[in-house]
């Protein structure tokens, strides 16, 4: 039973870092339609820079004080990603207005692929640390109902709390401010919006910055978990599942497509993986996410697809 | 002037039906296979037919396959490497279990046992659809990915999953050296290609372009959306298996399951989408452009004898190539192949200006 609630916690805290990036292609695809697979080249990309900047800037201005630095670093790693956010608006996703689907999604694979060498050109291509000062001890929990407790990573669970923060701020961002009700009214049609005098071009370039930071707060969680490399980028691959599972246009759908994702990849690695011989994890989270599919194929808080002819 | 269809007057159903209605496309297309099999492995240097021709040539049929389900059904998927993986290695395991097994039976055998694979990868596609269904198909790409590298019996038993096939013929010929290759590959193209056009200007065809256009219409007007889909996912996978297979066999001879990973999916998709959606010429100028940019790319530091760091040559590759290929999408989002019709449009006046 430790063991089951164990697996179960820890499944739980790797869904909640994998909603962090599955946030990212939500925000986007709400605003613009845009099915943003460079979110993974993003989150390596904002890693890089934070990464290199907590070495760069405290060395350049001669802090010595680590949080001075990180905090430094992270403006200015956030900076890189509003750049980003608003060269890809202008040079290529302002040319490509009513464009199919696809054609969209080729272009972010595109941005992938120049993020990808940008990045790593920019920053160098080594397996950098970055270090924000998360707890690295683990901490025993119910020990008095089961022997030995429940272990749980300290780390995960304050990269949890950021999430499940982020997730809070976000939400409040979209109800709450002006802003973030323009940003839903041109999710719900473009063309309204901008008659209303909703400037689109600065929505989108707030909406990918958003979803920059996102990719930010991703990296820098991943980042001082497996350290900043090429294959972070890959964890993107983790959270496509994620995304269509709760469905493209629901923040709350990401949240709770990353704890069913997350929980069912550890349970089934623990308890079905030994039965196909290991390594199920890569497909199952997908395979999970058909087989939902299969029975709400607009994800479980997707809008409804509706065909009109 | 020289390229009009005037005074060429259609006295028939069967001429008014041709694959190619111009005489000047005809003698065009005519004097093009005539070049590619009969002058140019005579004439092309070695590293022409491994580096470039052999691989530009299976790869656009798999290119084909692709086209025909998301160019002409309007399914998008990102699994296709899956689907060349599942010909290779099926093809392997008839070359390899049954003694005496003809090359080219195992191959079309491979493509069979990657049909029966992709219409099940396909029957979500009859609930889920758009992008949904493109992230779905991912399933299938990392599924075989994992089946091919832990399950034993799919690879003879093999370590990793790596396996190799050597001393290929067919009827007595051995394919050893690469212009004979070239041929084998050549002919597989030629047929294959020859027979998707004439399917998709059939009456399956036009079902599939009705489903891509809107399905709900398409199904009101009397078309089987579960016939229509499923017959696309069948004859889409059955060509990428085959031209996996050939890839496995021909150009690669020993492989494991890391050359069909995502990567070589996502390339496939790009030469759909540069070359064009919904045409058969397309998948071919796509191929083209993918096979040949990065190695254009490679040598371009050492045309101009400017020495780069092998590792920063290859992140700049990998920028040019992402930049390229926004560019292409933003200058023209149909293709190649539109630029191609366009052309052949400005020539049917030139050189008057009406």
């Amino acid at each position: 039973m430790g063991f089951f609630l164990e697996t179960l916690f820890g499944g739980l805290m790797a869904g909640m870092l994998y909603s962090l990036i599955a946030l990212g292609f939500v925000l986007i695809f709400k605003a613009s339609g845009v099915f943003n697979f460079a979110q993974g080249a993003m989150v390596l990309f904002a890693a890089l820079a934070m990464a290199r900047f907590s070495e760069w800037i405290p060395a350049a201005l001669g802090i010595e004080s680590k949080v001075l630095g990180n905090v430094l670093a992270f403006i200015a790693a956030m900076a890189v990603m509003v750049a980003v956010a608003w060269l890809i608006e202008r040079l290529c996703l302002s040319k490509l207005v009513n464009q199919e689907a696809i054609t969209l999604l080729m272009a972010t694979l595109g941005i992938t692929y120049f993020l990808d060498g940008f990045g790593q050109t920019l920053f160098g291509s080594d397996i950098y640390k970055i270090d924000v000062g998360m707890p690295k001890d683990p901490i025993f929990l119910f020990q008095s109902t089961f022997e030995g407790g429940v272990l749980i990573s300290q780390e995960d669970l304050v990269a949890a709390l950021i999430a499940a923060l982020l997730v809070g701020a976000l939400a409040l961002f979209f109800q709450k401010t002006s802003t973030g009700r323009a940003l839903r009214a041109v999710a719900d049609d473009h063309q309204a919006a901008q008659s209303i005098g909703i400037p689109l071009n600065r929505i989108w370039v707030i909406v990918w910055s958003v979803a920059g930071f996102a990719a930010l707060v991703a990296g820098i969680i991943w980042g001082s978990k497996l350290g900043v490399q090429f294959s972070l980028s890959l964890v993107a691959l983790k959270a496509l599942p994620v995304v269509i599972l709760g469905g493209l246009t629901s923040v709350p759908g990401a949240i709770i497509g990353g704890l069913i994702i997350g929980v069912g990849e550890k349970l089934s690695e623990i308890y079905i993986g030994p039965m196909l011989g290991g390594g199920i994890e890569i497909w199952f989270a997908y395979v999970l996410a058909l087989l939902f599919l299969l029975v709400r194929p607009q994800g479980l808080f997707g809008e409804k697809i509706i065909d009109r002819v | 002037m020289l390229y009009r269809e005037n005074g060429q007057f259609k006295t028939n159903y069967r001429a008014d039906q041709q694959v190619f209605p111009i005489l000047q496309d005809r003698i065009a297309i005519g004097a093009l296979l005539v070049f590619a099999f009969a002058v140019v492995p005579l004439i092309a240097p070695e590293y022409l037919f491994r580096a470039i021709l052999i691989p530009f040539l299976i790869l656009s049929l798999a290119a084909l396959g692709l086209n025909i389900l998301v160019g002409y059904c309007g399914q998008i998927s990102l699994g296709t490497g899956a689907f060349m993986a599942i010909g290779a290695y099926a093809a392997y395991n008839f070359q390899v279990r049954i003694p005496g097994m003809p090359l080219i039976v195992s191959l079309l055998l491979g493509g069979a046992t990657a049909t029966l694979v992709g219409v099940l990868f396909g029957i979500p596609s009859l609930r889920i659809k758009g992008l949904y269904l493109a992230v779905a198909t991912l399933a299938a790409q990392f599924f075989t990915d994992w089946a091919f590298l832990r399950i034993k019996w799919f690879t003879n038993d093999s370590a990793s999953g790596s396996v190799s096939v050597a001393g290929l013929q067919v009827f007595g010929l051995p394919i050893e050296t690469p212009a004979q290759k070239y041929l084998f590959c050549l002919a597989f193209v030629a047929v294959f290609a020859l027979l998707a056009k004439n399917l998709v200007r059939s009456h399956i065809g036009r079902e599939w372009m009705a489903i891509r256009d809107m399905d709900v219409a398409a199904a009101v007007i009397g078309i089987r959306p579960v016939y229509a889909k499923l017959s696309a996912f069948a004859v889409s996978s059955f060509i990428v298996g085959v031209a996996g297979a050939l890839w496995g066999f021909v150009h690669l001879g020993s492989w494991e399951p890391a050359a069909f990973s995502i990567d070589r999916s996502f390339q496939l998709l790009f030469m759909v989408i540069i070359g064009g959606l919904g045409s058969i010429m397309g998948s071919f100028f796509g191929a083209a452009f993918i096979v040949v940019l990065p190695i254009v790319l490679d040598a371009l530091p050492y045309w101009f004898g400017i020495p780069i760091d092998t590792a920063l040559a290859a992140h700049l590759t990998f920028m040019i190539f992402g930049a390229l290929i926004v560019f292409f999408l933003i200058v023209e989002p149909h293709g190649l192949a539109r630029l191609w019709s366009t052309a052949k449009e400005k020539l049917r006046l030139w050189p008057f200006p009406h």
